[in-house]
């Protein structure tokens, strides 16, 4: 089973090396946490489609908003 | 002249393949040290290349260079250096006022062709091409950098120019004070084209890319046995204000631009003409008000290809016919073709002769090309000229675009 958690926080990491990615809360909004805007969010998503082959629609963008919310959406598709 | 009228140069930001501010790159011409290594090129493998070495971060975040472009972060590198050296009040500066002009040979090949071999990786999946293409490639891109980092409000471009683009940069801002359309100007030029494959095939292909084992003596403009360029990234921006706005803050003047001409050959997509280049220093000599015997230092544009060098040695020749004092020296022997960047790097390598007096040399001539040869021409040693007070500095391009600057040692 794919650590879904981990994929996602390697990619911020590499999306934005500036950030410190070693303490965020699952619950809360990554914008609020760290210096994304939306182009991150773009790269995000790029990266999950040349990394891992997932797909994310554009209307799904805004499940990707927390590190739970992304869990949640990202598992079956890694399933 | 009318202070309000001339134009000055108060600092200058800079990155050579062999020097990351004036001082370490002035010493690298005196010393004859060469920038030029071997690198890995995209489907050709190991070739020649001037490479830069300062470091990406010092004014800029990680996540932003990943975001621009390697132009973009040699030129906010350079615009933070000029700004630094000028002893600007950065904070209190109206940056509505403020202008950014850069000289590229070309802008978007390497991010172009970086999304084209992600995509071929990728099974061709086109969804992989990434948002960040357009604001990369866009013309104005480098300079739009710079305004992002230093939250300049003023106009930005680029000024599209083939190899003539750093003296074009510089033009440019020297005009837009003229006019009064900015208070303070960063211009120059720079090059990221290293970076792209396309570039090194495409000389290649003309039989014009510079090979050699020791990758130092690769670029050897006017030698017998020069086979041609060797690319090069690179970056120079200067702060260019009015006279009278540099007094009025005390700063140090580097120098002043007092003439400047930008012709074209109309005869050939490649090939020089050497009577254009003739009649473009003329034009630039004209406009300063002095005559030909009054330029103490002609950088030559001297790239290490055959026709252009004995082209341009010819037009040197012919328009310093009437000079016996002229020293005539070139660059690219120690950085190979910075391209957009060359003009401006090259004429800030010979700004401190102002100072010392000496003329650096060209390097790498282990034997002249007779039809190369030019009086008072300065290889391999430097030359001690005394005082010298206006250097003219060439730089030519593809399609037949010359352009010249002429800098005056600076006396209030």
């Amino acid at each position: 089973m794919a650590d879904v958690r981990q994929i996602v926080i390697d990619i911020i990491s590499d999306i934005a090396p500036d950030e410190d990615v070693t303490n965020l809360d699952d619950k809360i909004s990554l914008r609020e946490q760290l210096d994304l805007d939306s182009m991150d969010f773009l790269d995000i998503v790029m990266e999950l489609r040349k990394r891992h082959k997932v797909e994310v629609p554009q209307e799904d963008y805004p499940k990707l908003a927390t590190l739970e919310s992304c869990v949640s959406y990202l598992s079956p598709k890694f399933a | 002249m009318d202070d309000a009228k001339r134009i000055v140069i108060t600092g200058i930001g800079l990155t050579a393949p062999n020097g990351n501010n004036l001082t370490e790159f002035r010493e690298a011409l005196l010393n004859c040290k060469s920038g030029v290594q071997h690198t890995e090129i995209r489907y050709m493998g190991k070739q020649v290349a001037g490479l830069c070495d300062f470091d990406e971060y010092k004014y800029q975040s990680k996540k932003l260079r990943r975001r621009g472009t390697r132009a973009g972060s040699i030129s906010i590198y350079c615009a933070n250096e000029a700004v630094a050296d000028a002893k600007l009040d950065w904070n209190a500066l109206d940056k509505s006022m403020v202008g950014v002009y850069l000289g590229i040979t070309e802008h978007g090949n390497v991010e172009t062709e970086n999304e084209i071999y992600e995509m071929h990786q990728n099974q061709l999946d086109w969804k992989l091409w990434s948002p960040h293409h357009n604001p990369r490639t866009v013309a104005n891109s480098p300079a739009g950098e710079v305004t992002l980092n230093l939250n300049i409000t003023g106009p930005h471009y680029t000024l599209g120019s083939a190899c003539a683009g750093g003296n074009v940069g510089i033009v440019q801002g020297v005009q837009q004070l003229i006019l009064g359309e900015v208070d303070l100007a960063l211009a120059g030029g720079v090059s990221e084209s290293p970076q792209t494959f396309g570039i090194f095939a495409a000389f290649a292909a003309q039989g014009a890319l510079a090979h050699h084992e020791d990758p130092t003596k690769a670029s050897r403009p006017l030698d017998i046995n020069r086979n041609g360029i060797a690319i090069s990234e690179g970056g120079c921006i200067y702060v260019l204000e009015r006279l009278s706005d540099a007094k009025k803050r005390g700063a140090k003047v580097y120098a002043e631009i007092v003439g400047y001409a930008i012709n074209s050959d109309a005869t050939d997509f490649v090939n020089p003409n050497g009577e254009r280049q003739v009649e473009c220093m003329h034009k630039a000599i004209k406009r300063a008000g002095i005559t030909v015997s009054d330029i103490d230092i002609v950088n030559m544009h001297a790239t290490g290809t055959g026709t252009g060098d004995v082209n341009e040695s010819k037009a040197v020749r012919d328009a310093f016919a009437e000079s016996s004092k002229t020293f005539i020296n070139f660059t690219k022997g120690h950085i190979g073709h910075a391209m957009g960047a060359a003009g401006a790097l090259e004429l800030a390598g010979n700004i401190p002769s102002f100072e010392d007096g000496i003329v650096h040399p060209g390097m790498n001539v282990t034997e002249l090309d007779p039809a190369c040869v030019i009086k008072n021409l300065v290889i391999n040693e430097p030359k001690l000229a005394g005082n010298v007070n206006y250097i003219l500095n060439n730089s030519f391009g593809m399609l037949g675009i010359n352009s010249a600057v002429i800098v005056k040692k600076y006396t209030p």
